[in-house]
C-alpha cells in the first residue's frame, strides 16, 4: 500500500462533507446528509442521538465500512492520511483489525459460535500475518487480566454461549485491543446490558482508553453513557450534525434546541401520592415455570388504586413473571391475589370475561403485539365488539374518541402497524388497552424500546390519563429516570424476591437495601465524574464489582 | 464424549421405534393389496382346493396378526422368510431365502450409490462454496442456472440424454449396466459410468444449492461482519466463519439424497436394467412376492432412519452450544 505523507500533528480521523445512501424499496434515500468532524490521537468521540439518525452507518463509514444496502456517494474519510472512501477493498483490509477496530453492540451476536473465544480473540493477529501460538495467546490472557476477567487463562477456552453478556462485552473489547489499533469504534456497547453490568463494561472501556491511549468514537443514544467517557460529544439528527462541543459544555449549556429537548427527557418527576386503598393485593406469590422451576418466591405487594407502582430489577429478577402470574398468563404456584376486594382465580382460563376487561397489559416491543395484517381500525375495534359489544356508530365514535385520548391522528386508522413509527405503534397499543375501560394496566417495560423524546411522549400521555380517568399502573422498568417520572410506589426485585419496597421518596433516597443501593447507584447519571466516583466509593465500601453474581463462573 | 455415545444411542433406540413402527405400516399396507398371490401364481385353471393347499404350504391362511409376529419375530433374527416366487413343488422351484435373492441386489444397489455419492458430495460442496465464494460472479450464475436445469429434468430424461450421446452416438459406454456377480471392479466401474453420472447429475445440484444458500444466508450474520473488520478475506469469511456454522442444514441435505440413491433408484436401474433393488421390488410388487416386497421397504426404511440419524449427529457434534453446555 502506498503511504502518504501523514503529519503527527494533524488530525487522526478527518470525516469530510460524508453523505451515505440507504436503500429502501429499490430507492435510495440520503441517510447522513454531510457530516464532518475531526478526531485526534486519545481522544474520544461520543456520537449521539436517536434511531435513524444514522450514528452507526457514520462510525462503519468512519473505518471505511458500509453495510451491504448502502453506498457512500460523496466526502472523504482520512485516516492518517488515507481515504478510506476510495481505499481498495484490501488497503481496508490490511488496516482492520490491526489500526481500526469495531466493537459491536451484541456481543452474543458478534462472536462466532462455533470457535472458541480465544481462537477469534488471536484471529486479527493471525489475519495480519503475526505468527506464534505462544506469544498471541499470552497476548490475549494478558489482556482479559487487564480487563480483570474471571480466570483469564481458563475463560479462552470457553464458547461464547458460555459467557454472560457483560462478559462478552468485556472480551470483545479485549479482542478488539488485540493488535493495538489507533481508532476504536464503540456501537452502542452497553446498551443490551443490565445497569450493573454495564457499570463495568463502561469501567473497562475507560480503562482501555487511557492506558492504551486509544482514539475512539463512542455510539449511544444515552446521554449519561456518553457523558462518562467521550472528551466530546456530537449530537446528530436525521443524518445531520445538530451540535458539537466538548462533554462538559454540552452537558452544562447545550445551544441547539434539539439538543435541550433531549436533556429535559431525564427530568420529569411526578409528586408521589399515596393515599388511596389498595385496587391489587398479594400475598405471598408464588410462580415459575411447569410445576417445579420457581421464580418467584413469597411476592406481598399491594397496589393503591389510581397509582404507580414501579417494578425495577435486573433482567432475570422475575420482574415479567411477576405481571404474567398477575395477569393469571402464567398461574402462581401458591398465594392468593386479591383485585378490588374480591380474590382472583390464579389462571387466566378460570377468570371471567369481565376480569379479563379490568386488567390489562401493554407490552415491551409494540411491533410484536400488534397484529402486522390487521389495520388500525380493525385492532381498536375488536375488543370493543367482543368486551363491551358495541357496534356500529358507538362503536366507530369510541375508535376516534380512543385514538384522540392516545393523541392520534384519526387519518392513521386506516393504516397497518408497519405504516406507523414506534412510539405511533406504542400509542395504539395503549389505546387498545384503553378501549375496555380497565382499572388497572400492567406496563411491561413500555419506553425501553422507543427513543428518548418519543418515550418521554409516552410517560407523559400515561400520567395525563392516570390523573384523567384515575387507571392504576404496575409500570415495570429497569430505567431510573423512567421510575421517577410515573411511580408513587416502588418495589425492588432480586432473583424473583422482593428485596425492598417503600414510597418513591424513601427508595430513591439512601439508606437502603445494599442490593437496591448496588442497583440505583449503577444507574449512569450526566456527570463525567459520576463513574469514577462510583468505582471508588465501592472499593472503599469493598463492594465487589461483581455483587450481581449472575456471572458465576 | 459420552454425551455423544449417549445421543447415539437414545437416536438409535428411538430409529429402532420408528422402525417398528413402519413395519407395522408396511405389513398392513401389503394386506391391502388387490388381488392374491396363490391364484396369481397358479393359474386361473387352479381349482379351489389346490389353491387352498398353496396358500396352506406358504402360511397364508394364517390370521394377519399371527403372520405379522411371525415375520417380525424372524426380523429379529436376521430371517426375512422365504421367497414366494421360489415357493414349494407347487410353484415349481426349491425354496429360496429371501435374504439370498436381496443380498446380491442390494450389493449392487450400494455399489452404484456410492460411486455416485463419491463423486457427487465432494463436487457439491465444492461447488456450493466456490458459487458462495463467487456470490453473483458468471461463476455462481452458471452454475446456479446449470443446476437447476439438471433438477427440472425428470431423471429418465437425463438417463436417455446421457445413453443418447455418450453411449449411442460416441459409444464411450455401454448403456446397458448388466453387471452379475463375478464382475470384476473394472467391469463395474465401465457398466455403472452412466447410471451413476445421472444419479450424480440428479443429486449433485440440490446439494451444491442448499450448501451455497445456507453459505450465503450466513454471511449476513454478525459475526461475520465481525471477522470481515477484523481484516479476513473472503475465503476465510466462507471456510471459517460461515461453513462450521452451516454443516447442520448440509448434513440434512446429504443424507436426504444419500437416501434417495438406494431408495429412489428404481427408475434408473430400470432405465439402465442395472441388478439392484429397486428393479428387484418392483418385479417383486409385480408377481406379488410379499416376503420380498417387506424386506425391501424395511431395508428402505432403515436406510433413511440410519442417514438422517448421522445428519443429526453431525448437526449436534458441529455445534458447541448443543455440546458444550454452559
Amino acid at each position: 500500500m502506498r503511504k502518504p505523507v501523514f503529519d503527527e500533528a494533524s488530525p487522526l480521523l478527518e470525516v469530510r462533507d460524508l453523505r451515505i445512501e440507504g436503500q429502501s424499496d429499490d430507492s435510495w434515500h440520503e441517510i447522513v446528509k454531510g457530516v464532518s468532524f475531526d478526531l485526534k490521537r486519545g481522544e474520544v468521540l461520543g456520537l449521539i442521538g436517536e434511531s435513524g439518525a444514522g450514528k452507526s452507518t457514520i462510525g462503519l463509514a468512519s473505518i471505511g465500512y458500509v453495510r451491504p444496502g448502502c453506498r457512500i456517494t460523496s466526502g472523504q474519510v482520512r485516516y492518517k492520511g488515507i481515504d478510506l472512501v476510495s481505499a481498495k477493498d484490501r488497503d481496508k483490509r490490511a488496516l482492520w483489525g490491526a489500526e481500526l477496530a469495531y466493537v459491536a453492540q451484541s456481543a452474543a451476536a458478534a462472536f462466532n459460535p462455533a470457535h472458541r473465544l480465544i481462537e477469534q480473540c488471536q484471529e486479527p493477529a493471525v489475519i495480519h500475518g503475526e505468527r506464534g501460538e505462544k506469544k498471541l495467546r499470552d497476548r490475549v490472557i494478558g489482556l482479559f487480566q487487564k480487563l480483570s476477567l474471571p480466570q483469564p487463562e481458563a475463560l479462552g477456552e470457553r464458547y461464547p454461549h458460555q459467557l454472560s453478556g457483560g462478559q462478552l462485552q468485556r472480551v470483545m473489547t479485549a479482542m478488539a485491543m488485540s493488535c493495538h489499533p489507533g481508532l476504536l469504534i464503540f456501537d452502542e456497547p452497553t446498551t443490551a446490558l443490565d445497569v450493573t453490568t454495564q457499570i463495568e463494561v463502561l469501567a473497562t472501556i475507560q480503562q482501555i482508553v487511557r492506558e492504551f491511549g486509544v482514539a475512539a468514537i463512542y455510539i449511544t443514544h444515552d446521554l449519561a453513557v456518553v457523558s462518562q467517557v467521550a472528551d466530546r460529544i456530537i449530537v446528530l439528527r436525521y443524518g445531520e450534525v445538530v451540535e458539537e462541543a466538548p462533554t462538559t459544555k454540552m452537558l452544562s449549556a447545550p445551544e441547539a434546541a434539539y439538543t435541550k429537548s433531549l436533556w429535559a427527557v431525564r427530568k420529569l418527576d411526578k409528586q408521589e401520592d399515596l393515599a388511596a386503598k389498595p385496587i391489587l393485593h398479594l400475598r405471598d406469590v408464588d410462580a415459575g415455570y411447569g410445576n417445579s422451576i420457581k421464580i418467584l418466591d413469597k411476592i406481598n405487594l399491594a397496589v393503591p388504586r389510581g397509582r404507580t407502582v414501579a417494578v425495577v430489577g435486573e433482567s432475570g429478577s422475575g420482574k415479567s413473571t411477576l405481571a404474567r402470574t398477575i395477569m393469571g398468563l402464567q398461574p402462581a404456584f401458591a398465594g392468593t391475589i386479591e383485585f378490588d376486594g374480591m380474590e382472583l382465580p390464579l389462571a387466566f382460563k378460570q377468570r371471567s370475561g369481565l376480569l379479563h376487561r379490568r386488567i390489562q397489559m401493554i407490552y415491551q416491543s409494540p411491533d410484536t403485539a400488534l397484529n402486522p395484517r390487521r389495520r388500525v381500525r380493525d385492532i381498536l375495534s375488536r375488543p370493543l365488539q367482543r368486551h363491551l359489544g358495541l357496534s356500529g356508530e358507538a362503536r366507530r365514535q369510541r375508535v376516534a374518541e380512543l385514538m384522540s385520548m392516545v393523541e392520534l391522528n384519526t387519518r392513521l386508522l386506516d393504516r397497518f402497524p408497519s405504516e406507523l413509527s414506534g412510539g405511533e405503534k406504542q400509542r395504539v397499543c395503549i389505546a387498545r388497552a384503553l378501549a375496555v375501560e380497565p382499572e388497572l394496566i400492567i406496563c411491561d417495560e413500555v419506553t425501553s424500546a422507543l427513543d428518548q423524546i418519543v418515550a418521554e411522549g409516552v410517560l407523559k400521555l400515561l400520567l395525563r390519563l392516570q390523573q384523567q380517568i384515575g387507571i392504576t399502573y404496575i409500570f415495570i422498568t429497569h430505567d431510573l429516570a423512567t421510575v421517577r417520572a410515573i411511580s408513587d410506589w416502588i418495589v425492588v426485585m432480586h432473583r424473583g424476591e422482593i428485596v425492598e419496597q417503600g414510597p418513591k421518596s424513601q427508595i430513591m433516597t439512601p439508606p437502603r437495601h445494599a442490593y437496591t443501593e448496588l442497583l440505583f447507584s449503577s444507574m449512569p447519571e450526566m456527570d463525567p465524574t459520576w463513574l469514577p466516583r462510583v468505582l471508588r466509593e465501592r472499593q472503599s465500601a469493598g463492594i465487589a464489582q461483581n455483587v450481581s453474581a449472575e456471572m458465576s463462573m | 464424549m459420552n454425551l455423544i455415545l449417549k445421543i447415539v444411542f437414545q437416536r438409535l433406540g428411538l430409529g429402532v421405534l420408528t422402525l417398528i413402527a413402519v413395519s407395522a405400516v408396511i405389513f398392513s399396507a401389503i394386506q391391502m393389496l388387490p388381488g392374491d398371490f396363490a391364484s396369481a401364481i397358479l393359474g386361473q385353471s387352479a381349482t379351489p382346493e389346490t389353491v387352498k393347499a398353496f396358500q396352506h404350504q406358504i402360511g397364508l391362511d394364517k390370521p394377519a396378526v399371527q403372520r405379522y409376529w411371525e415375520w417380525i419375530g424372524g426380523v429379529a433374527h436376521g430371517d426375512f422368510g422365504y421367497s414366494f416366487s421360489s415357493a414349494g413343488s407347487l410353484g415349481g422351484g426349491h425354496d429360496r431365502a429371501v435374504s439370498d435373492i436381496i443380498v446380491p441386489r442390494l450389493k449392487n444397489t450400494l455399489i452404484l450409490a456410492s460411486l455416485a455419492a463419491v463423486v457427487a458430495v465432494p463436487c457439491a460442496l465444492l461447488l456450493g462454496i466456490l458459487a458462495a465464494l463467487y456470490r453473483n460472479s458468471f461463476f455462481d450464475r452458471f452454475v446456479n442456472s446449470f443446476s437447476l436445469a439438471w433438477i427440472s429434468f425428470p431423471e429418465f430424461f437425463i438417463a436417455y440424454i446421457l445413453m443418447l450421446y455418450l453411449s449411442v452416438k460416441f459409444q464411450f459406454l455401454p448403456s446397458l449396466a448388466s453387471v452379475s456377480n463375478d464382475s470384476g471392479i473394472g467391469d463395474y466401474l465401465v457398466k455403472c459410468a452412466l447410471p451413476a453420472m445421472t444419479l450424480v447429475l440428479v443429486t449433485l445440484a440440490h446439494m451444491m444449492r442448499m450448501t451455497r444458500t445456507a453459505l450465503v444466508n450466513l454471511m449476513s450474520t454478525p459475526y461475520v461482519e465481525m471477522a470481515r473488520l477484523k481484516g479476513a478475506s473472503r475465503f476465510r469469511l466462507i471456510c471459517l466463519h460461515a461453513l462450521p456454522n452451516a454443516w447442520a442444514p448440509i448434513a440434512n441435505v446429504i443424507a436426504l439424497n444419500l437416501a434417495y440413491l438406494v431408495v429412489g433408484v428404481v427408475i434408473v436401474e430400470n432405465v439402465f436394467v442395472y441388478p439392484g433393488i429397486g428393479q428387484l421390488m418392483v418385479s417383486a410388487v409385480a408377481s406379488r412376492d410379499i416376503p420380498v416386497v417387506q424386506a425391501c421397504a424395511l431395508i428402505f426404511a432403515a436406510t433413511y432412519i440410519l442417514l438422517n440419524l448421522t445428519a443429526d449427529i453431525i448437526g449436534i457434534v458441529t455445534n458447541p452450544k448443543l455440546l458444550h453446555r454452559r
